[in-house]
């Protein structure tokens, strides 16, 4: 046996974290970055084959830049952008973990902002400290029991996800537009699909009414900071986020770990969906005040690269949710003053994920960033 | 046709898995390749079929100089490898995976599959194989697999056959069978290369025998003056025991008792089919068959990781039948699968994560709904040093450990608890033999102990060597029962067992 | 070895194995549609349903079909009650899918019956636009097969058909039809090489990859719609391919309008679905293919090269994809709106898994879907008491119903989604 003083140093030894390798590194910053210059690189390319002569490019990036920067107006916007992109993102990159595919992030958030705008627009009367936790939570869940459906029919069918899920997106449109046109849910004295407007009482005040009224950040950023925080204890902290991921990892020993991998599947789309349900009712109760067709704006689609921009980890999230926010706000400015499509910024944010999703693409196209990998 | 392989060297990394390697290989001939898992026997073969290309040194043929650039390029040399893990489509027929690459065509390429069967029946006339072309490979069993692995082989007309652990899936008998194949083809004028690791078989069927160890060649002698003690320590590079250590055998009560278990398949055949037996405390009981005959079936139903359709399973009393996987555990089974990559840890988590895979919701590890990490990282460290865990750091990906390491790592998350029963089911498959040897004194430790333990492996001398009682399962059933501690087991005995045959 | 089966069992062995779960299953669902048809079909239907079967110009007229509605739905209940205590008593699995299958045909008719009864309306026609419907999903469907075979996931599709339906309009504007044609098709098959290298090369995720073309495609195509067709109509204004009636078997009552009177699109949709089946299961390419796509691994031992195999037909694939897509723009309208596809490529998805990898199977499947969309949108002109937006979600609740295995369960290729690392 060897003698307690060199078996404890030996356990000490090993408990001493390994320093992050140069790869790692590589991985997690100059990917992303030379994803987003490749992509700008590429947008201009795009905007030059479409007859856009060099002088607009430049107008519009520096639209862009400035509608996302530039002032205090910009950066409220961005902000206002990034929120229900961030909440959505972290319902994405929680369901990725736990080896999930959540495309339908789109129909929960659809469902998530009608059912808070029905607890927003009804119970006149209520205080706003139990109205508005109410509609949000009304949100949360709707989105929730939305996802909890797909990841039923995944765990007790097999049914992939990934198209149960987007069949779901597109009958929740549908859905909207029935429901816009009951006369409960619409807007008195209105013929075109509008809800009733949501109740003060129920609405996320805006923060910044004190500088400029048309500052349209509003109190949800609290939930969003919120919501990360609370994300990145669930999945690193909790005996549940340890099960999320090892299901995710290893779907084959979590069951050998005695994990109950389909408890698992339900519980984890559902939690993606509460989340994505929070940003659909963020939109409703924050910014919109109501519902109308197309509120959802493709949130939910561009979640989907905020989450994968982030590599599914709450702050990578969070960053890259302000990113995306960003291209949005000054997207909008890049349409208003260069007179070129908001259009453009899909394009460039399916072109930051194809590089971050494929780190032997960016390899290969930028071989002097990276060490040489062992030779075969 | 002679192949000379002439100081081939290849790396991966900073591994070097071949290291100026020298070796002949002549017409009518076996050349028994004799070499412990990791030593490179893999890597070599790999290169002579042209799967892999040497970093130094060449391959001759008949002579001349020749340079594989890929798979392809082996065979049509003439040199036909037969895989150790199967290389056949489940879902096609014999024929139409013996034809695969080089398919006999009609008019716009119409795949002629009647030519095909023709061809596939004059073979097995040939070399008496007597596989059905129209089969389909899921349906076979693993010995006539190997038959179809030989006939693609053959189909494509090689001289040189390379066979990669041939043995490891067949009962002594169909060993016998399949030797009497190996000589007739060596007595047609084939050069023929058996690789293995089991001592007795190399002496049996070699003409010569050369030693591989950490990638060179250590040893070449004649089967007929050489005996098993001196090639294992040419193979290992230490004396070898071959005798286990274990403890008197003193068995307390029953700790598992199973009786008239019936457990299905996926396809609704019958996996275990009415079996009982017993386990004791202080007794090591292995299960000896081919693979595939209910052994992983009749483990996962005692795990918890099936349900059982029928009989019922008592663990210290208790009816667990449909108790779930988490239940067992609390209550003392541990389980070593048999495939830790697939089931055993997740290589992506580090070390540490891998500790605690399902032990995580115990008190001493949780408090509410988060985890105590410290706690978790302090004891996995323990555990490490405790089993010999050659880790830098328990923050280390558990996919970067050795296979060795990482089926320790496993062992050590299963036997550091307090276990009442250990299951283990090919514990030691694909490891060097200091590890194999390791894992085999913890196992006999906890049996000292008081620990029941369940032996699942297909090496009849791991089975042999340990047990204190031996079942024979086969095609569902348990066919045989060996009782080690009455006398030495008859080896001849068990394997008849093993392939239906009962006295 | 074979394992035993459970036949061998003695017969008063009470095993509840899955395939008497599933016929219980089945028996449930079949009891209920004979409760369901009875009690909402049969009692709330009066009158007769008349489906017209001739159309005012066909050479041969047949009188239309009168159905009086009501016994007929007590009787298709009858029926469906039947074979629902069938399952309960001898449930085997070859009975059990004919059953189910007949059963929710048995319930789609009454459910026509009854949302027509005391009014009319052609029937031939609605064959006629079920077959123009399932093109486009079966041509996506197809493009999954192709690609699935090879052990891709092919989540692209959609952005595939959007490709292929804008280039159709685009460079059918300046090239006419044929010129629009053979664009589509080329940019369908560059986006199909792109995803194979995507994937293959590049070793990406195959569900990310797929996702982010057709977020790619989306955009593109969403950002020149609205930049550049805007102000350039003339670029957005393609001709449309009309119908050929082909002589003598265009003239045949009821099937002749139905198939053998359409659009380039639809006759070759069925003409590459036979080509497909020819070279998968009779051609040694097909054969090569398929083994790449169960075990890539002995196929490359054998000397197929994997990645070329799949670079080839995942590009295949978007060609095909690439026609299919022109069919909304130069077989439809001939003009592009963005996202008009409407995720039609998923619904081939499903096509897809409901005809089992095979590409007649993909064409059974998509003429179902077809269906589908084509009753919902007769029942919204006839007017039936379903909101039309809950009519509309049909193909999608159908291919949720599909993909769950509701219909039947089955085996993709062993290695599909998982990459190739060739060591």
């Amino acid at each position: 046996m060897t003698d307690t003083t060199s078996q404890s140093s030996l356990t000490e030894k090993l408990l001493q974290r390994a320093a992050p390798g140069r790869a790692e590194f590589e991985d997690l910053v100059i990917v992303p970055i030379f994803a987003v210059i490749v992509a700008l690189i590429v947008g201009a390319l795009v905007m030059l084959a479409t007859a856009v002569d060099i002088e607009t490019i430049g107008r519009s990036y520096l639209a862009l830049l400035q509608g996302s920067l530039g002032s205090v107006n910009a950066i409220s916007e961005t902000l206002t952008s990034a929120i229900p992109l961030v909440l959505a993102g972290l319902g994405l990159a929680l369901g990725f973990r736990a080896g999930l595919f959540n495309i339908g992030a789109e129909g929960q958030i659809v469902v998530g902002g009608i059912a808070a705008v029905i607890v927003g627009f009804s119970f006149p009367g209520l205080p706003w400290i139990i109205h508005l936790p109410l509609a949000l939570l009304a949100g949360a869940l709707a989105g929730g029991l939305y996802a909890s459906i797909a990841g039923y029919l995944r765990a007790a069918t097999g049914a992939h996800e990934v198209i149960t899920t987007i069949m779901l997106n597109l009958s929740s449109y549908l859905l909207l537009s029935w429901m816009l046109g009951l006369e409960w849910m619409q807007r008195p004295g209105r013929s075109d699909p509008v809800s009733k407007s949501v109740l003060p009482s129920a609405e996320l005040p805006r923060l910044l009414t004190d500088i400029d009224p048309n500052l349209r950040l509003h109190a949800g950023i609290f939930v969003m900071i919120a919501a990360v925080i609370l994300v990145h204890w669930l999945l690193f902290k909790t005996k549940t986020g340890f099960e999320y991921r090892a299901s995710g990892e290893n779907p084959d020993a979590a069951r050998y770990a005695g994990m109950h991998a389909s408890a698992i599947i339900v519980f984890a789309m559902a939690t993606a969906g509460a989340l994505a349900g929070l940003a659909g009712a963020n939109q409703v109760l924050g910014v919109l005040e109501r519902a109308t067709p197309g509120f959802s704006s493709g949130i939910g689609f561009d979640a989907i690269s905020v989450a994968l921009l982030g590599r599914s980890h709450p702050v990578g999230v969070l960053f890259a949710g302000l990113l995306f926010g960003a291209l949005e706000a000054g997207g909008r400015q890049m349409q208003v003053d260069a007179g070129v499509s908001i259009d453009l910024i899909s394009i460039i944010q399916a072109l930051i994920i194809v590089f971050i999703a494929a780190p032997l693409l960016v390899r290969a196209i930028f071989p002097w960033g990276f060490k040489k990998p062992a030779g075969r | 046709m002679d192949v000379e392989l002439r100081g081939i060297t290849k790396r991966f990394g900073p591994v070097t898995a071949n290291d100026n390697v020298n070796l002949t290989i002549r017409a009518g001939e076996v050349l028994g390749l004799l070499g412990e898992n990791g030593a490179g026997k893999s890597t070599m073969m790999n290169i002579l079929s042209g799967l892999y290309s040497p970093d130094e040194g060449e391959i001759l043929i008949d002579g001349k100089k020749v340079d594989f650039e890929g798979p392809g390029d082996g065979i049509e040399a003439g040199i036909g490898m037969v895989h150790q893990h199967f290389m056949l489509v489940p879902v096609f027929t014999v024929a139409e995976n013996v034809i695969l690459g080089v398919e006999p065509t009609g008019k716009f390429d119409y795949l002629d599959l009647a030519t095909a069967r023709k061809q596939v029946r004059d073979i097995n006339e040939k070399y008496g194989l007597q596989v059905d072309p129209d089969a389909l490979i899921e349906d076979l069993p693993v010995g006539i697999q190997q038959r179809v692995e030989i006939l693609k082989v053959l189909f494509r007309s090689a001289e040189v056959l390379i066979l990669d652990e041939p043995t490891a899936v067949l009962t002594p008998q169909e060993v016998e069978d399949f030797f009497g194949i190996v000589k007739s083809l060596r007595d047609a004028g084939k050069a023929i290369v058996f690789i293995t690791h089991k001592l007795h078989e190399i002496l049996e069927i070699s003409d010569r025998i050369n030693v591989l160890r950490g990638g060179r060649i250590t040893g070449e002698g004649d089967p007929k003056t050489m005996t098993e003690k001196e090639l294992a320590e040419m193979m290992v590079g230490r004396p070898v025991s071959f005798d286990v250590e274990k403890g008197p055998f003193k068995p307390g009560e029953t700790l598992l008792d199973v009786k008239d278990l019936v457990v299905l398949r996926e396809n609704d055949d019958i996996a275990v089919d009415h079996v009982s037996f017993h386990v004791r405390s202080g007794e090591v009981v292995g299960i000896a068959g081919v693979q595939g005959n209910g052994q992983s079936a009749l483990i996962e139903a005692i795990t918890g990781l099936q349900q059982a359709v029928d009989g019922t399973v008592d663990f210290l009393g208790k009816d667990i039948t449909h108790a779930s996987v988490r239940e067992r555990h609390r209550m003392g089974m541990a389980h070593v699968p048999e495939d830790r990559h697939k089931s055993g840890m997740i290589s992506n988590f580090t070390i540490y994560e891998n500790m605690v895979l399902n032990t995580y919701y115990e008190d001493r590890f949780s408090s509410g709904p988060a985890i105590k990490w410290p706690e978790v990282l302090k004891t996995s460290a323990q555990y490490a040093v405790d089993f010999d865990v050659r880790t830098p750091s328990v923050y280390l990906k558990a996919g970067n450990l050795s296979g060795g390491n990482q089926q320790k790592m496993v062992v050590a998350r299963e036997l550091e608890r307090e276990t009442k029963l250990v299951i283990a089911s090919q514990p030691t498959r694909g490891l060097d033999v200091g590890s194999i040897e390791y894992i085999h004194s913890r196992l006999m430790h906890s049996r000292d102990e008081g620990d029941g333990v369940i032996i699942v492996s297909s090496e009849l001398d791991e089975i042999m060597s340990l047990s204190d009682r031996v079942l024979v399962m086969y095609d569902g059933k348990i066919v045989a029962e060996f009782d080690a501690t009455a006398g030495p087991l008859d080896k001849n005995a068990i394997g008849l067992a093993m392939a239906g045959v009962t006295a | 070895m074979t394992a035993a089966s459970t036949t061998d069992l003695a017969p008063d062995a009470k095993i509840d194995t899955h395939k008497a779960r599933q016929a219980r299953i089945y028996g449930i669902v079949l009891i209920g549609l004979a409760i369901l048809v009875a009690a909402v079909f049969g009692y709330g239907s009066e009158g007769n349903a008349t489906f017209g079967l001739s159309r005012p110009r066909d050479p041969w007229v047949i009188p239309n079909l009168v159905i009086p509605a009501a016994s007929f739905n007590y009787i298709a209940a009858a029926v469906l009650a039947f074979l629902g205590m069938r399952q309960f008593m001898r449930g085997g699995s070859r009975w059990s899918t004919v059953s189910i299958a007949v059963g929710f045909a048995l319930a789609t008719a009454a459910f026509l019956v009854w949302a027509t009864a005391g009014k009319s309306f052609s029937l031939t026609g609605m064959l006629s636009a079920t077959v123009v419907a399932a093109v486009p999903i079966a041509l996506g469907g197809l493009a999954g097969v192709l690609s699935e075979r090879v052990a891709v996931v092919n989540i692209a599709i959609e952005g595939m058909l959007l490709a292929g339906a804008f280039t159709g309009a685009l460079m059918g504007s300046l090239l006419g039809g044929w010129g629009g044609l053979l664009s589509a098709v080329l940019v369908g098959g560059m986006f199909g090489f792109i995803l194979a290298a995507l994937v293959v090369t590049y070793r990406m995720d195959q569900i990310i990859a797929g996702v982010v073309i057709t977020l790619f495609v989306t955009g593109v195509t969403s950002y020149v719609s609205s930049q550049v067709f805007s102000e350039y109509r003339f670029l957005n204004n393609a001709p449309v391919f009309r119908a050929w009636k082909i002589p003598f078997l265009g003239d045949i009552p009821v099937i002749g309008p139905v198939l053998f009177n359409q659009n380039l699109f639809v006759y070759g949709a069925f003409i590459l679905v036979s080509v497909a089946t020819y070279y998968l299961f009779y051609t040694r390419y097909g054969l090569r293919a398929r083994s790449v796509g169960e075990h890539p691994r002995a196929a490359d031992t054998l000397g197929i090269n994997v990645y070329r195999t799949r670079y080839i037909n995942v590009t295949l694939a978007g060609m095909v994809a690439g026609f299919g897509g022109a069919w909304f723009t130069l077989g439809s309208v001939g003009r592009f709106d963005e996202n008009m596809t409407g995720g039609l490529g998923y619904i081939g998805l499903a096509a897809m898994i409901f005809g089992r990898w095979h590409p007649f199977g993909a064409l059974m499947a998509a003429l179902i879907f077809g269906f589908a969309d084509s009753l919902q949108q007769k029942l919204a002109i006839v007017r039936t008491p379903i909101p039309s937006e809950f009519l509309a979600m049909a193909p999608y609740l159908a291919t949720i119903v599909v993909v769950a295995g509701f219909v039947g369960r089955s085996r993709p290729p062993a290695a599909d989604g998982k990459p190739y690392v060739k060591e």
